[in-house]
């Protein structure tokens, strides 16, 4: 009723000759030439990172008197070297699995309260302090940790012995605390802004209309975060874990600045020692020799390793459910 | 059990914006009411107090009654949770929830209001996808998502999604308007046999449909940009298509403005 569409007076009214240059064709080309030549030099500065750790580490391995993977030893001061990424592997892998066991939920409430339950006065200052945590540089983090979070954790490790002692991961000898799930606790409070503030633009997004679904059918609030919210931001939650997850495997200081480091798996998680990966290089790069430094950096393509299967196996969660995801509306 | 609903005084804001103006009508059980009118008049609103879901918008409130039978929607104490649970609502664009199955879909606000076993929850997924007439295209293939199915399928999936939970009234925000014609006849069919069981209230911007589905018509105007919407008329659909008692009406339909 509203729209009388008259085509033929304005197609007859008007004189104008279709125009045969473009002036919008150099930017085209810039632009994709830009673009494309970023890709490219991704593509090839990975490559050469894995070329360069591998040719490396190849040299070392190749020196190695006993087995890289399995040995709980790192002397590659002597002559023949004996090393193994055994127990970083571990430590690498446990530390980070509790910082995520800690901080993904946390983060995905403090999202949700932000992105749902706060009324707007609240919720962004409560975002802006959230993302300032990750502007703190992880040394603060460390020096905190070591002289705080150590010392205070004491008395949590003495309650989990008591309760928990019985399964022996939760054993506690005393002294002080300077273990891998300090570390995992240190490491949970570093990588939840970036988790919370990509699951809050996640759930920021989460189509207006498949949250009233559900309120339409008589959905309380958390039931409409349940049926629609979560679901609709699954992948991204699983996005910002692999964010949170690729700096808890890869974080340095902090993690050196706390854990009192030795070359044993132990088989409490709250007893001091064991190691990740880059806290070791970081801890021996300055002393070791040319031969050293091999070695680390041997320990270093594990790391990256880890870090592509990490990342290759969240691409496949997310891809499996990939008909369910709303995208194929 | 379908329901009476007698609006009174209601008037809907929008933070400090009044969108709609006291509103007063009456809808029957068991028919089919249209509201139409100009785009901005209020009208989907007024729908939206019908079960509460104004107030979820960001400075959304209401003043006024709205009574179900013999219950305010709007008296104290009264959860709207539970006003939904009532008063089913279609969209206008078909929302089925794109992480479940067809079935869940179907079974979703069943679960919302507690534990059912299997074979009640099969019973009911049936009964509703029949009730939506989309049974027949569907019993195949229930495990698969319902995000894959065509629009008018999914906007008829919404509608099974609604009845499921046997709602005494349910509220359609022009459910054609993202349809094809062939899927918006289907859906038109649909509203016709739906009205045996149910209080339906319709909102279109397609004064055919109003004319072709509907027993009653409520013809809804604002007198200029930022006034609130009125209601201009209420009448049998024949008589507000043939003889209307406003001169706005008659405009209107016969698209002199608006």
């Amino acid at each position: 009723m509203k729209t009388d569409i008259e085509p033929t007076s304005s197609a007859a009214g008007s004189p104008s000759k279709v125009k045969t240059r473009s002036t919008g064709r150099a930017g085209d080309k810039i632009f994709l030439g830009l673009s494309r030549g970023s890709g490219i030099a991704l593509l090839v500065i990975m490559a050469a990172i894995a070329a360069f750790l591998t040719y490396r580490a190849a040299i070392a391995i190749s020196k190695d008197e006993a087995n890289f993977l399995t040995t709980f030893e790192w002397n590659t001061g002597t002559s023949p070297m004996r090393f193994g990424i055994a127990v970083l592997a571990y430590g690498t892998v446990v530390s980070s699995i509790i910082a995520m066991v800690i901080a993904v939920p946390v983060a995905v409430g403090i999202a949700l309260f932000i992105s749902h339950y706060a009324p707007r006065r609240l919720a962004t200052p409560v975002a802006y302090v959230i993302d300032l945590l990750a502007a703190v540089p992880s040394i603060v983090y460390g020096l905190w940790g070591a002289l705080f979070l150590v010392p205070h954790l004491t008395g949590l490790y003495t309650w989990f012995d008591d309760y928990l002692g019985w399964t022996g991961i939760f054993s506690y000898q005393g002294g002080a605390a300077r273990s891998l799930f300090t570390v995992g606790i240190l490491l949970a409070i570093m990588i939840l802004p970036i988790v919370t503030s990509v699951s809050r633009e996640v759930f920021r997004q989460v189509p207006k209309m498949h949250e009233e679904a559900a309120l339409a059918l008589g959905a309380t609030r958390w039931e409409v975060i349940r049926m629609s919210v979560l679901p609709f931001g699954r992948s991204g939650i699983i996005s910002a874990s692999m964010l949170g997850l690729g700096r808890a495997l890869g974080e340095t200081m902090a993690v050196a600045t706390v854990l009192s480091p030795n070359f044993l798996i132990e088989t409490s998680l709250l007893d001091p020692g064991g190691g990740t990966f880059a806290q070791n290089i970081a801890s021996r790069f300055k002393e070791a020799g040319n031969d050293g430094r091999d070695a680390l950096i041997s320990s270093g393509l594990v790391l990256f390793v880890i870090t592509l299967l990490v990342n290759g196996a969240a691409r496949m969660i997310i891809a499996r459910r990939k008909e369910y995801s709303g995208t194929a509306a | 059990m379908a329901k009476r609903i007698d609006v009174s005084g209601l008037t809907a804001y929008y933070g400090s914006h009044k969108a709609i103006e006291d509103i007063s009508m009456t809808v029957e059980p068991r028919s089919v009411t249209a509201f139409i009118g100009p785009s901005g008049c209020g009208k989907s609103t007024f729908l939206r107090t019908l079960n509460r879901m104004h107030e979820v918008t960001p400075g959304g409130r209401v003043e006024g009654k709205v009574m179900l039978d013999d219950e305010n929607l709007y008296g104290s104490g009264v959860d709207p949770v539970s006003v939904r649970r009532t008063v089913g609502m279609v969209f206008q664009r078909p929302n089925p929830f794109p992480t479940m199955s067809i079935f869940e879909n179907v079974a979703a606000g069943l679960k919302l209001n507690g534990s059912y076993k299997k074979s009640e929850l099969e019973n009911v997924v049936e009964k509703s996808l029949k009730g939506a007439n989309l049974w027949n295209e569907v019993k195949d293939r229930l495990n698969k998502p319902g995000a894959g199915l065509s629009g008018g399928q999914q906007q008829r999936l919404c509608i099974a999604r609604a009845i499921a939970v046997e709602p005494a009234v349910l509220l359609m925000d022009e459910p054609c308007s993202a349809l094809d014609p062939i899927s918006t006849l289907a859906i038109e069919d649909l509203i016709g046999e739906l009205k045996e069981r149910f209080t339906i209230v319709i909102v279109t911007h397609n004064m055919q449909q109003a004319a072709r589905v509907s027993d009653r018509t409520a013809f809804f105007n604002l007198a200029g940009v930022g006034q609130p919407g009125k209601l201009i008329e209420i009448d049998e659909t024949e008589r507000i298509f043939s003889n209307p008692s406003v001169q706005a009406t008659e405009d209107y339909i016969s698209g002199r403005f608006g």
